[in-house]
């Protein structure tokens, strides 16, 4: 047991250690001002008629403030409201799907009879995980090229028209979505797997005794044990409602412009008038995201800390 | 071994769902997980088709008229192709060692319970991970002020730290590292850089495994970093080099001066579509050996991380 003074003396007095703490964090720390915290500082310019001639630091000094102006552009636009639609409304989809089906499968893989049969299937299923947006966007383009893709080929032997899928929008919430199922099962799985596996296995043999069939195994033994990471897997996801797979966005549908309107999230919109050179608006809509994002990803933090308080962030 | 001889025991084998269930379930999972491996074996077909056979019938699972052209082609081509794939090496493995260092040195020091700054630097992690500036003035700050724009460290710098492997270092240290072990080499003299280099390290070669494997990945898939920063082609990585591709296949006919014919023919002749995807089945093909042996350490890191995020 420490005494108090021991404490105390502890506490105030700087040692070497400290000082060669302080130097192995050191490279860290400066890592974390240039990338994290100027650009912090940075989302002045929201707030300014910022050019993008010149250095950047007296450009932000220089520049005229403007007020809200940037955000009464954005506003007005009609962009801002279909691209936070298109952001919460895929999240939420994404939110359910994403832990309905990892949480079904797992259940369901554990149960084969053959436990290598198993490890195979969730190896395959991993795959996706670990391809780019990129090699996707290849993948998806050769089904669905007009000319030469599969799917077309497919309706045409069929005696169907073929369709250009790159220009309705139409379908494309679904192939969003299912592109988004796709490439994270397998990520999915792993922690609700590993949620599963813990489970002690005397409550299922206590079960079987009393006569319990494996439905009511699942139903009252272990989803009831899953359901703490399941609360905490959709908190953290609802946090993070105001982000979204850039990639996903953007190299799916190829940056086609017929899509716009079902497939531009904040992420997306930021980079196109990053890239159109409306400074201005491009760093409103930052500013809205980080901002906003930044509520919640707090509120989550402090309801994950009500439900469980040793997950939460701080 | 071991774990199958106990899952014969009579309770086991008792508690299991019927046959049928199983086989109706070995049905799903055979199917999802051709559904996650047929579309890479496409892009394969496709690059292993003639591209003449492609222009008349399309794209297939399996190719009509077989050929290596678009290999060949992009061996050819040899230039553009070895420098992406350089590009690609050296940006993952400088970019994986960095970062473990970077990580890991900010992990043990956030792990040391009398450390005077931990307080701090506990705050300059944590912030990040709430908020951050957003992508246009890091746009700004990283092309205009750090003047990465155009450079190579444009696609390493900004990627090396995570908060997130930050805390999974300072959880796995803290819980794994006993303070006994550091206080009696702090007695013996030695400093805290000696200490995590010849203690710390070599004791949690898991843990760099998984903050390694992350960073591995996450650079050698990287195409945004490319996409913001590099103009210069020469600079291009795989991943930079078929996102241009996929968006303008004639770029393949670059270095047409340097094989002694014109553009226009090279673009005339070249296997366009198939070089396309050789490209990305050149990306794809180290992942796809890779991971199925290293994914244990992604599992420990995603659940250590899921458990205390």
């Amino acid at each position: 047991m420490d005494t108090k003074s021991g404490r105390k003396r502890l506490r105030t007095r700087w040692r070497t250690q400290d000082t060669e703490l302080t130097l192995l964090a050191l490279p860290t720390t400066v890592w974390y001002i240039l990338f994290c915290f100027l650009p912090m500082f940075g989302l002045v310019i929201a707030f300014k008629d910022f050019k993008i001639h010149g250095g950047f630091l007296s450009n932000v000094i220089h520049s005229e403030w403007t007020g809200f102006k940037n955000f009464e552009f954005l506003f007005k636009s009609n962009d801002a409201w279909v691209v936070i639609r298109n952001t919460l409304g895929y999240n939420m989809i994404f939110i359910v799907l994403g832990i309905a089906i990892p949480v079904i499968l797992a259940l369901m893989i554990g149960q084969l009879h053959s436990g290598k049969a198993g490890k195979i299937y969730q190896t395959m299923m991993f795959l996706p995980y670990f391809l780019s947006w990129v090699v996707v966007s290849a993948i998806v383009w050769s089904f669905l090229s007009f000319d030469k893709g599969i799917v077309n080929q497919f309706l045409t032997g069929l005696g169907a028209d073929p369709v250009n899928w790159y220009m309705e929008p139409k379908y494309w919430p679904y192939f969003l979505i299912f592109m988004n199922v796709w490439k994270g099962l397998g990520y999915g799985m792993v922690v609700y797997l590993a949620t599963i596996t813990g489970i002690d296995s005397t409550y299922y043999e206590a079960a079987v005794i009393d006569g319990a069939s494996k439905w009511q195994q699942a139903r009252f033994i272990t989803l009831p044990l899953m359901k703490l990471v399941i609360v905490m897997m959709f908190i953290l996801a609802v946090g993070r409602i105001f982000y979204t797979d850039f990639g996903l966005f953007f190299q799916v549908p190829r940056d086609s412009n017929s899509l716009f309107t079902v497939a531009t999230t904040i992420d997306v919109l930021v980079y196109k008038q990053l890239k159109t050179a409306t400074v201005g608006m491009a760093s409103a809509s930052a500013f809205v995201q980080s901002v906003m994002g930044c509520l919640t990803i707090l509120l989550a933090n402090w309801v994950v800390r009500r439900v469980d308080p040793d997950s939460a962030m701080m | 071994m071991k774990t199958a001889a106990r899952y014969e025991t009579g309770l086991d084998k008792f508690n299991r769902i019927g046959t049928v269930t199983n086989w109706g379930f070995h049905l799903v999972f055979i199917l999802l997980a051709l559904l996650c491996l047929i579309p890479v074996l496409v892009v394969l077909s496709i690059s292993l088709t003639g591209e003449e056979s492609i222009r008349n019938d399309g794209y297939s699972l399996f190719p009509k008229a077989f050929s290596g052209e678009a290999y060949q082609y992009i061996a050819q081509q040899g230039q553009m192709i070895t420098r992406a794939l350089g590009v690609s090496v050296l940006v993952t493995a400088l970019g994986t060692v960095l970062g473990v260092v970077l990580t890991t040195s900010m992990g043990y020091v956030l792990s040391r319970p009398n450390y005077k700054l931990k307080g701090l630097l506990t705050w300059i992690v944590f912030i990040p991970m709430v908020f951050n500036g957003g992508l246009v003035s890091s746009y700004y700050i990283n092309s205009n002020m750090l003047g990465l724009k155009d450079t190579v460290w444009a696609l390493i710098l900004p990627l090396a730290v995570s908060s997130f492997n930050v805390i999974i270092c300072k959880t796995f240290f803290r819980s794994t590292i006993p303070d006994a072990l550091i206080e009696s080499a702090e007695i013996d003299g030695a400093g805290q850089l000696r200490i995590y280099c010849s203690i710390v390290l070599p004791i949690s070669l898991p843990v760099l495994a998984t903050i390694g494997l992350f960073l591995c990945f996450a650079y050698w898939n990287d195409w945004f970093q490319s996409m913001l920063y590099i103009d210069n082609q020469n600079l291009y990585s795989l991943q930079a080099l078929l996102n241009s591709l996929m968006s303008n296949v004639d770029a393949l006919a670059r270095n047409a001066s340097s094989m002694g014919i014109s553009y226009a023919e090279l673009v005339a002749t070249m296997p366009k579509e198939s070089a396309r995807m050789a490209v990305a089945i050149v990306i794809v093909i180290p992942v796809a050996i890779a991971y199925p042996f290293f994914q244990k350490y992604f599992i420990s890191g995603l659940t250590i991380g899921a458990v205390k995020g």
